[in-house]
């Protein structure tokens, strides 16, 4: 390791490095691995208890394989219709809601990336300003269901968190990195704003789309706080929150149909297998994905 | 950009309607934002006027009458208040001081990783919670304390007692702190190795020929290279030192627990969304925005005076 280590280092002339910082390599390495470890571990435990018989993780035997392996619990949910709607429901509201979210922000802020658009010294600030200032939970929640009456349908969910502030700064700072050329050219061409907007701006800016894209359907597709504040019929729920209702052990097992006759008790096998599947989507696409996420972070940090 | 005849961004110095005729296109793009900022933002600023007035439900979400502070006045004598403002306050504090020194060591670690792909590995893996919903990571939380979990297993293989972490009020400031850490520390790397990455190299090199190790380049090197980016995170966390983890309290939280893990934003919820006191709810969540508010600006410019750093 040490020795592979001297040529990746900065470019520099080879130089020995010495015991102590070879000791510290070491340590260094042990701390990572410690991490990795702390990290992942619940989810193992969680797929582990999936996979367990309910005796054998009442009894605490379960660590990190499943004990008594079986597949009973995963058969018993996905043989039921509820588990499909509630992901049916979040693949709509992610789907429908991330679209509405990339739209409004990259048009809101395409114009504010153009310093010649005078009136945007009123118009920044106006957007800047509700990330220092918020009407809070209350206020938020006599709007959207007493006054707009969005209440239990899936708009009360999509559109009052549509545009994320901090998100439309990042797509600004990228938008006014983009060569003007392009622009001007067209321009000269006879192509109005909305033209260069859809073929010469949107092409250009995948990176950053991606990135957005991501973190709109993530948000969305982990939200349980929202669907949990608007939507009173259980047909219209995201998996997340019925999720939610599991873990908080809400509902009698007669429902889902597993684990013991303990009405409010939901059996730790079930919960496990629940948390699984709704996770499941998001760690599979995750490592793939991953450089997007951090894509989005670095250009949101290099102009504030 | 530069061949543009009018000066950039003085407002009065052009002809405003010629301005608006040549570039009524690209402000059109500006129509449903704008709207929808009035009405998703705005509207609930103001909206929190009805701390001051009284709402009992229904449309108009201005309230009915001026009651003036009465409802801070309420709140202010209420002891569950003062409780979950110190809860606030206590679990925000001890979280940053715990979670900013050790995400900051783990930064350097990683920066100090010299194989690429092994280095890229602890990364993804680290980042990973960060995407996994709160629901989830509430309910691994419970599945990890539970009886039956790992953590009692270990203990009672020493021999000890068994303990109902979940239930237990002097638990739950831990459980709040580590799991906070360990679903936030890779996340909160990033930006601290966006900013190494932007040091220039010629200072390590400087610093090597002058004979500075590993360690010292780290600590002269490093560190002042990354400063900017330390301080601007720290103004961001004391500025949201009023606000807490919401969704997980509401999920972790309960009756037994109240005692060190309510907060004001569960108070606020309680209040209004369970009870219907939306304006005594409203002035309590007042008082915490601008707080939070007074916090941040106070930060900024402290840090402005000391280091030159700021946020703006």
């Amino acid at each position: 390791m040490a020795g592979k280590n001297a040529d990746l280092a900065m470019s520099g002339p080879k130089v020995k490095e010495s015991t102590g910082y070879k000791i510290f390599v070491v340590i260094n390495t042990i701390i990572m691995i410690a991490i990795v470890f702390f990290t992942l571990y619940p989810f193992v435990y969680l797929v582990a208890q999936s996979f367990s018989s309910e005796r054998a993780i009442y009894a605490g035997e379960v660590s990190f394989f499943p004990v008594e392996f079986t597949t009973q619990t995963y058969n018993v949910i996905l043989s039921k219709p509820d588990f499909f709607l509630y992901y049916k429901n979040t693949i709509v509201y992610s789907v429908v809601g991330t679209l509405i979210s990339l739209f409004g922000s990259a048009i809101l802020a395409y114009p504010l990336s153009k310093n010649r658009l005078v009136l945007n010294k009123f118009f920044t600030p106006f957007v800047v300003f509700t990330m220092f200032f918020a009407g809070g939970m209350i206020p938020n929640y006599v709007l959207i269901a007493q006054a707009l009456h969005m209440r239990d349908t899936m708009w009360a969910i999509i559109i009052p968190g549509a545009i994320s502030t901090y998100n439309v700064l990042i797509m600004k700072s990228f938008f006014a990195g983009l060569p003007n050329e392009l622009e001007e050219a067209a321009s000269i061409d006879g192509m109005n704003a909305y033209g260069i907007f859809v073929k010469i701006i949107i092409p250009l800016s995948k990176p950053i789309l991606a990135s957005m894209f991501l973190f709109y359907i993530v948000g969305i597709w982990n939200n349980w706080f929202g669907p949990f504040l608007y939507l009173d019929t259980k047909d219209k729920w995201p998996v997340a929150l019925y999720l939610r209702q599991i873990i908080m052990g809400a509902t009698g097992t007669q429902e889902i149909g597993a684990g013991s006759d303990e009405a409010s008790q939901i059996a730790a096998n079930v919960r496990s297998c629940c948390m699984v599947l709704t996770a499941a989507p998001i760690i599979c696409v995750y490592p793939f994905v991953q450089k997007y996420f951090v894509q989005g972070m670095m250009i949101g940090s290099v102009k504030g | 950009m530069a061949r543009q005849k009018q000066p950039k961004n003085e407002l009065g110095k052009i002809n405003l309607g010629r301005h608006l005729k040549k570039e009524w296109m690209m402000y059109s793009f500006l129509v449903i934002p704008i709207v929808y900022y009035v009405i998703f933002k705005y509207i609930p600023m103001f909206g929190n006027i009805i701390a001051f007035r009284k709402y009992s439900g229904g449309v108009n979400i201005f309230g009915e009458k001026w009651v003036g502070f009465r409802y801070f006045r309420q709140f202010l004598r209420d002891p569950s208040f003062w409780r979950a403002f110190r809860n606030t306050l206590s679990l925000s504090v001890t979280y940053l001081l715990f979670r900013f020194p050790i995400t900051l060591t783990f930064a350097l670690l990683l920066n100090e990783i010299r194989r690429a792909k092994w280095k890229k590995f602890v990364q993804t893996v680290s980042y990973l919670p960060h995407f996994i919903s709160m629901v989830i990571i509430a309910g691994m939380i419970k599945e990890v304390v539970s009886l039956n979990g790992p953590i009692n297993a270990m203990i009672s293989a020493m021999g000890g007692e068994k303990i109902s972490f979940i239930q237990e009020a002097s638990w739950f400031p831990p459980i709040y702190i580590i799991s906070g850490i360990w679903q936030g520390l890779g996340w909160g790397t990033i930006l601290y190795l966006a900013a190494m990455t932007g040091i220039n190299t010629e200072l390590y090199e400087a610093a090597k020929v002058d004979g500075a190790n590993r360690f010292q380049q780290a600590i002269h090197v490093t560190i002042p290279g990354i400063m900017p980016t330390i301080v601007t995170l720290l103004i961001l966390d004391i500025g949201g030192i009023m606000g807490s983890n919401f969704e997980k309290i509401i999920l972790l939280y309960l009756p037994s627990t109240y005692e060190t893990a309510d907060v004001i934003s569960t108070l606020v919820y309680r209040m209004g969304i369970s009870g219907g006191n939306f304006s005594y709810a409203t002035a309590v969540g007042l008082f915490e925005g601008v707080i939070g508010l007074i916090l941040v600006t106070t930060a900024n410019l402290v840090s402005r005076k000391l280091t030159e750093a700021s946020l703006w």
